[in-house]
């Protein structure tokens, strides 16, 4: 993993510095919160309906134990004894104190982390696979060049004020599992005669707009990279809308303009760029991917497992994914049990998941998207063992990628932008289907709610998907199917009126049901889904 | 009735405005009538509150409740944790809520 250097480590303090001054001079009446508010938001820090919440930035979704256990310490001392892993890979605390705000930063920094461009028109915390370095499809390791888009983003002086905030995802496989082209830029990691380039996505986004992103360019030099994404931006920052918030993202910028003409002057403002010298000599990008080298990892250990224990057996085949290195496992951990809440995990759930990671997994930890933990390098020779306290501690639910793995956003039971609660749909959802035969018979099925239009819950990538609206006052939900933010990315459509949170669990039930007695062999839901079309789901929902 | 609202800016705790200081509790809110705007501002401007604006509520057997759902979840606390509302031991503290 990434460690900081001098450069970072510096940067990170000084701005511990600056804001904690500024904290003092907002509490001593020195600064109005006018004045104030734009300088908590560049540190992550938000007023939500309850309280301040607190964006911890993990970029590209990798961390360590002595990190996960400072997130957990944070929880347990200055919040109320949990966190919550957010659909960016990140971590919200929801119960923050502004004069705590100082000290959780200078906590954070000691551990090499931060909440800067957590919040703000500025290019956030990038994104990535969660099996980076440890899939067993995957071209190349992604995240040394997600951080070297990290370090070349961080304050950088042009696009600190973007007409919006700009999200960016980096891939090196075929599977999509970072939703890619939902990402203002997506960036594959692709061969070509032998040599690794990388392809650009650009102009995708959920929200009150969705689009997926066009192929702006299939191939640039890696080395070059850097040069092409500052291009991209650049014609971004010059011409998208800053006198309309909505249209202010840059996939309307390129929907208006037409993919091929921002193309065109991208290419433009790419061979100026290119004579600027903004890329990293090859020995400094060395020095960053030199420090994601695999773990050693014995590809001689034993690659069986004991399947004897019925229950280790389902989970096994539910949350391990293959690794690249024989006789080793990916173990997604799942923050979804049946009643309780996407993301959320305690203190004590941190700190545990932090001990696995160092006892068993090479002392990594990856946040997934979907509001899951991985731990990326386990032996299957240990997989048992670490089943066993996983489920000691309520966190080895069999669910991945099921009916009750869904996303939800915090909704308005925590969010000042929510027009309706997603987390007790969530749980009802979960309750429902708890039954997890009925769960792996259904299969493959990605549920996605959102409180609202900005879709922090993913709702258009869901093959459900749930957008929660204020109908004159009251709770409504809206219904969506079809959605994809894998390699096979679509946007779902809405299935006509809404529905109350009960109305809204019955349809989902009724969707289901449409797809059992419908599907062909080995067909997942959203496959059905797209063969049949919407009618029959329409027939089932409304009659 | 009208009432005013905001978060505490130390804590960012909800706060309601009680005619002379400010609660945690809706219980104790007072309705503003056509002050709100000047006690938001003299408020604000004192450091005691922060973002505050004013709501509607209507008053009930129970004390004054806020309209709407958005605000009468911040009276209370999550739907989804009871043990963090402002009234852990009542489980029906929340019964009006929602």
């Amino acid at each position: 993993m990434y460690k900081y250097d001098e450069y970072d480590q510096q940067m990170v303090d000084a701005r511990v510095a600056e804001f904690s001054d500024q904290v003092r001079r907002r509490l001593a009446g020195e600064i109005t919160e006018d004045q104030f508010k734009p300088l908590r938001l560049m540190n992550g820090l938000y007023l939500q309906l309850h309280a301040y919440m607190l964006r911890v930035a993990v970029p590209y979704g990798t961390l360590d134990s002595r990190q996960m256990r400072m997130l957990a310490h944070i929880a347990r001392k200055y919040d109320r004894d949990y966190g919550h892993f957010t659909t960016r890979q990140n971590l919200q605390y929801n119960w923050i104190k502004l004069e705590d705000a100082p000290a959780i930063l200078a906590d954070l920094a000691s551990v090499e982390m931060h909440a800067i461009q957590t919040s703000g028109n500025c290019i956030r915390n990038i994104s990535s696979d969660q099996w980076a370095g440890a899939a067993a499809d995957e071209l190349t390791d992604p995240r040394p060049w997600a951080e070297l888009l990290r370090q070349w983003s961080s304050f950088h002086p042009e696009f600190s004020y973007l007409p919006r905030k700009f999200k960016i995802a980096v891939i090196a496989a075929e599977e999509d599992r970072a939703a890619m082209r939902l990402h203002d830029i997506g960036i594959q990691i692709v061969e070509r005669d032998g040599v690794h380039g990388a392809a650009f996505y650009v102009g995708g986004g959920m929200g009150r707009t969705p689009m997926v992103a066009p192929l702006i360019k299939d191939f640039v030099p890696l080395e070059d990279m850097l040069s092409y994404a500052e291009a991209c931006l650049r014609v971004y920052n010059r011409y998208g809308r800053r006198d309309n918030i909505y249209k202010a993202r840059i996939k309307i910028l390129i929907h208006e303009l037409g993919a091929e003409e921002y193309a065109r002057q991208v290419e433009e403002e790419y061979a100026h760029v290119k004579s600027l010298g903004i890329d990293p000599p090859r020995a400094e990008f060395d020095r960053i991917a030199a420090q994601f080298a695999p773990p050693a990892l014995d590809a001689s250990a034993p690659d069986a497992i004991d399947r004897s224990d019925p229950d280790f057996a389902v989970w096994v085949d539910q949350n391990v994914a293959a690794h690249k290195v024989p006789g080793h496992a990916i173990v997604n951990i799942s923050l979804k049990p049946v009643g309780g809440i996407p993301g959320d995990a305690s203190s004590a759930q941190i700190d545990l998941m932090a001990d696995l990671a160092e006892t068993y997994s090479h002392d990594e930890l990856r946040v997934t998207h979907a509001q899951n933990i991985v731990l990326p390098h386990v032996r299957k020779a240990d997989l048992y063992a670490l089943w066993q306290k996983l489920d000691e501690a309520g966190l080895a639910t069999p669910n991945l990628d099921l009916i009750s793995d869904i996303i939800a956003c915090p909704g308005l039971d925590y969010c000042s932008l929510a027009n309706a609660r997603s987390i007790p749909v969530a749980q009802k959802i979960a309750s429902r289907f708890a039954d997890l035969g009925r769960q792996r018979e259904l299969g493959e099925l990605k549920l996605k709610i959102s409180g609202c239009i900005n879709a922090c819950g993913h709702h258009h990538a869901g093959h459900i998907g749930i957008l929660g609206v204020d109908r004159k006052g009251t709770e409504n939900y809206q219904l969506l199917l079809g959605g994809s933010g894998a390699e096979d990315v679509s946007l779902g459509t809405i299935t006509g009126p809404g529905f109350d949170e009960d109305g809204v669990v019955d349809a989902i039930e009724r969707v289901t049901d449409t797809y059992l007695a419908q599907r062909t062999e080995g067909e997942r839901f959203v496959d059905t889904f797209r063969r049949i079309g919407m009618a029959p789901f329409k027939e089932a929902i409304y009659g | 009735m009208k009432l005013l609202t905001g978060n505490d800016l130390k804590t960012g705790f909800v706060t309601w405005w009680t005619g002379a200081d400010w609660s945690l509790h809706i219980e104790d809110a007072a309705d503003v009538g056509e002050a709100g705007d000047a006690i938001a501002a003299a408020e604000e401007g004192a450091r005691r509150v922060n973002a505050p604006y004013i709501i509607a509520g209507e008053q009930t057997a129970d004390g004054p409740r806020p309209a709407h759902i958005k605000d009468r979840i911040r009276a209370l606390g999550p739907t989804v944790r009871p043990d963090l509302t402002l009234k852990p031991a009542d489980p029906a503290a929340g019964d009006w809520v929602i």
